[in-house]
């Protein structure tokens, strides 16, 4: 059950081995989570997170494969790592991500589809199975992962970030959909954040670290807002950053 | 039946069942004997998430009412659904008081029994379970009437047991007589903690009831500075005009959700402020209405939407009586972490009863009222928690809202021996609640 604060006792987490979600996953288990289940698609990368978790306090760790290039397991998958769980689940974590090669893939009608799948259409399904298993639960959270690239979508990521904006407001309507059933969702929008995913990537202003982006999900479970801004400061200067004319933003976007 | 969204009275944490009501034991065992998972709820005023149950069915129990008629030695039998309030309304024209009451009147016999609630008058009269002389519990098992004598084991086991047994459907109790609807209180302002601790050991003794209010805000030599009220029921003739009058419903109410934020370490340390300053340094024999000595915070309906949509976490707990450092100890840290927290109630304990469950202990116990807000207060508390420990203190389910399971055998090491009895009744575990599986109480 979670508690008062947010704090989760049993969590699954989507796209487990994602460098974002194991900070968030250590922080967890520090507090008050003992049971995790990590579903990702390499294995290797998954147990080791999983010994994180343990590291950290989870007295249960468990892990389930999935491939996110195909959302008909999506139902599959969930059932699993309910089942896992054996207990009724507190929060769900959707991590999985894939930035790709933007030059390459723009021109590449598979590749492009490709990002849209992991990116939008497995999440998306995922997300169908569990409003409906958290609703029925009576209770229990939703944490999606997006990006501040959803809110004002780059030339130079316009594949990522275009479905990362689709998920973000699809996200929107879902969780007011949610009101009144005990269940919440709350999106989570970092900036330019050091992990594996933006390796060799040009660092922005405002660039954080995993352990941020995870201290300020925390906080933002125990004050339960909508959205959750990494760091906080984004969410004025994207305020600005959205109505920016064109011209101006494709110069600050190289 | 409806699904409904419950939470506690912190407004944290809340979660959906199909929420029933049922006027008698019939219906209480058919709800029993249909639901895979059950848990009664009164009037909402344990602050955590005892009286809810995610998914699973909420026995709203205020249809079960009904007071009986006060016996010449002040014995009632009351439905389970029946508040204090309700009881009071009754018994206090005719010359009867509640033995225990909380610090509100807005909590039904189940609940006072379930929590094992306990009053200003602990130290010299123990918690509600004493003053209980027999009780209806519709078990999965079947109904059973319950007493200390009757199947003792299972009486003391659903004192203090959070509901976890059965769902209760009436209780017989032993009121107390009095003569007017007034108490002569004693008031006393201390500068520090030290000082009314040292009062309240060495006078509680002379006064059925005692309490202290400490200011947790005030760092520095003033730590903890306090306002002792002592007092006894009046008797006619301490009293110009004695009179019997009922107690009057709330005249004001909280109409909508503050913003969160509203109670801030500035207007709460202002509101400290001022309530230490309105006392005066020593006041003897004033006589105040029951109300006023026993709820003053039911003169205000619903305000614990004074927090905010956020909410707030009571924390309460209790350490034995050569622990009193501990608890000058627990509000140091408090005052220094400058986490805001209202007005902290100090009251001493007086001996514990057979309840494997029941929360109080002989020693002193303090309870705070937290915003839910500050980053660091999840942490804080953690803290507390094994200061307590550490002394062999514990935290009080009614009010627990953010506990893990880990601590719970140290705090309560007759868990087993409860599991054991409710077992006998409830073999397959279908009286649980959010509390209790948070807290792994029932198992998992």
């Amino acid at each position: 059950m979670e508690n008062a604060f947010g704090q989760p006792q049993n969590i699954i987490v989507l796209g487990g081995s994602s460098d974002i979600a194991r900070a968030i996953v250590k922080k967890l288990c520090a507090a008050r989570a003992h049971t995790v289940v990590l579903a990702g698609r390499n294995a290797t990368l998954l147990d080791q997170a999983s010994a994180e978790a343990r590291e950290y306090g989870a007295t249960k760790t468990e892990t389930v494969l999935f491939d996110a290039m195909d959302p008909s397991n999506a139902v599959r998958t969930i059932a699993e790592c309910f089942a896992k769980v054996g207990d009724q689940v507190d929060l769900v974590l959707i991590a999985l991500g894939q930035l790709g090669d933007q030059r390459h893939d723009e021109n590449d009608a598979s590749a492009a589809t490709g990002s849209a799948m992991v990116n939008y259409v497995w999440p998306v399904a995922a997300l169908a199975e569990l409003r409906h298993r958290l609703v029925e639960q009576g209770r229990g959270r939703i944490v999606v992962l997006s990006s501040v690239a959803a809110v004002r979508v780059r030339r130079s990521s316009y594949l990522y970030g275009g479905a990362k904006a689709g998920l973000d407001r699809l996200c929107d309507g879902l969780a007011d959909s949610l009101e009144g059933t005990g269940v919440t969702l709350q999106l989570v929008r970092p900036g330019f954040v050091r992990s594996k995913m933006t390796a060799g990537q040009k660092e922005v202003p405002f660039t954080t670290g995993v352990n941020e982006v995870a201290e300020n999900v925390l906080r933002g479970l125990a004050s339960g807002e909508r959205v959750i801004w990494s760091p906080p400061i984004l969410r004025y200067v994207f305020a600005l950053l959205r109505h920016l004319p064109a011209p101006l933003w494709r110069k600050i976007d190289r | 039946m409806s699904r409904q969204v419950l939470y506690g009275w912190g407004r944290t944490a809340s979660s959906v069942a199909q929420v029933v009501t049922a006027s008698d034991e019939a219906a209480v065992a058919s709800i029993l004997a249909t639901s895979p998972h059950v848990v009664a709820r009164g009037l909402g005023r344990s602050y955590g998430d005892a009286a809810q149950l995610s998914g699973g069915v909420v026995l709203d129990n205020r249809e079960l009412g009904g007071i009986g008629d006060i016996s010449d030695d002040g014995v009632v039998t009351v439905g389970a659904g029946v508040s204090i309030e309700q009881l009071l309304t009754r018994s206090i024209p005719q010359g009867w008081f509640v033995p225990v009451t909380p610090g509100t009147r807005q909590v039904t016999m189940g609940g006072a029994v379930a929590a094992d609630v306990h009053g200003k008058n602990h130290h010299v009269d123990g918690s509600f379970a004493r003053h209980v002389l027999e009780l209806r519990l519709v078990t999965p098992s079947g109904p059973l009437t319950v007493s200390p004598t009757t199947d003792a084991e299972l009486f003391w086991a659903t004192m203090g047991g959070m509901g976890l047994t059965g769902v209760m459907t009436s209780v017989t109790i032993q009121m107390l007589k009095i003569e007017t609807d007034q108490v002569l209180v004693d008031t006393d302002r201390f500068a520090d903690l030290d000082a009314v601790m040292a009062a309240m050991a060495e006078g509680d003794q002379r006064y059925r009831y005692s309490v202290a209010w400490v200011d947790c805000m005030t760092r520095g030599a003033h730590m903890g500075r306090a306002i002792l009220t002592r007092g006894d029921h009046a008797a006619r003739s301490d009293v110009p005009t004695p009179q019997l009058q009922a107690p009057r419903a709330a005249k004001i109410a909280v109409p909508f959700d503050a913003p969160s934020g509203l109670l801030n370490p500035l207007t709460i340390k202002l509101f400290n402020e001022a309530w230490f300053r309105s006392a005066p340094s020593h006041r003897a024999r004033q006589a105040q209405s029951l109300s006023t000595f026993f709820h003053p915070l039911d003169g205000v309906r619903d305000w614990n939407r004074l927090y905010g949509r956020r909410g707030f976490v009571q924390y309460q707990f209790c350490v034995p009586d050569d622990a009193g450092e501990t608890v000058v100890e627990a509000i140091r840290q408090l005052s220094a972490s400058r986490v805001p927290s209202f007005l902290a109630v100090l009251k001493r304990f007086g001996a514990s009863n057979p309840g494997p469950l029941s929360f109080p202990m002989p020693g002193w116990t303090l309870a705070l009222d937290l915003p839910v807000g500050p980053a660091k207060l999840a942490g804080v508390l953690d803290d507390l928690d094994e200061l307590v420990l550490g002394v062999g203190g514990r935290l009080y389910f009614a009010k627990d809202a953010r506990l893990g399971p880990d601590k719970i055998r140290a705090m309560y090491p007759r868990l087993d021996e409860f599991l054991r009895i409710k077992h006998r009744v409830d073999p397959e575990n279908r009286l649980t609640s959010d509390l209790a599986r948070r807290l792994h109480l029932v198992g998992t």
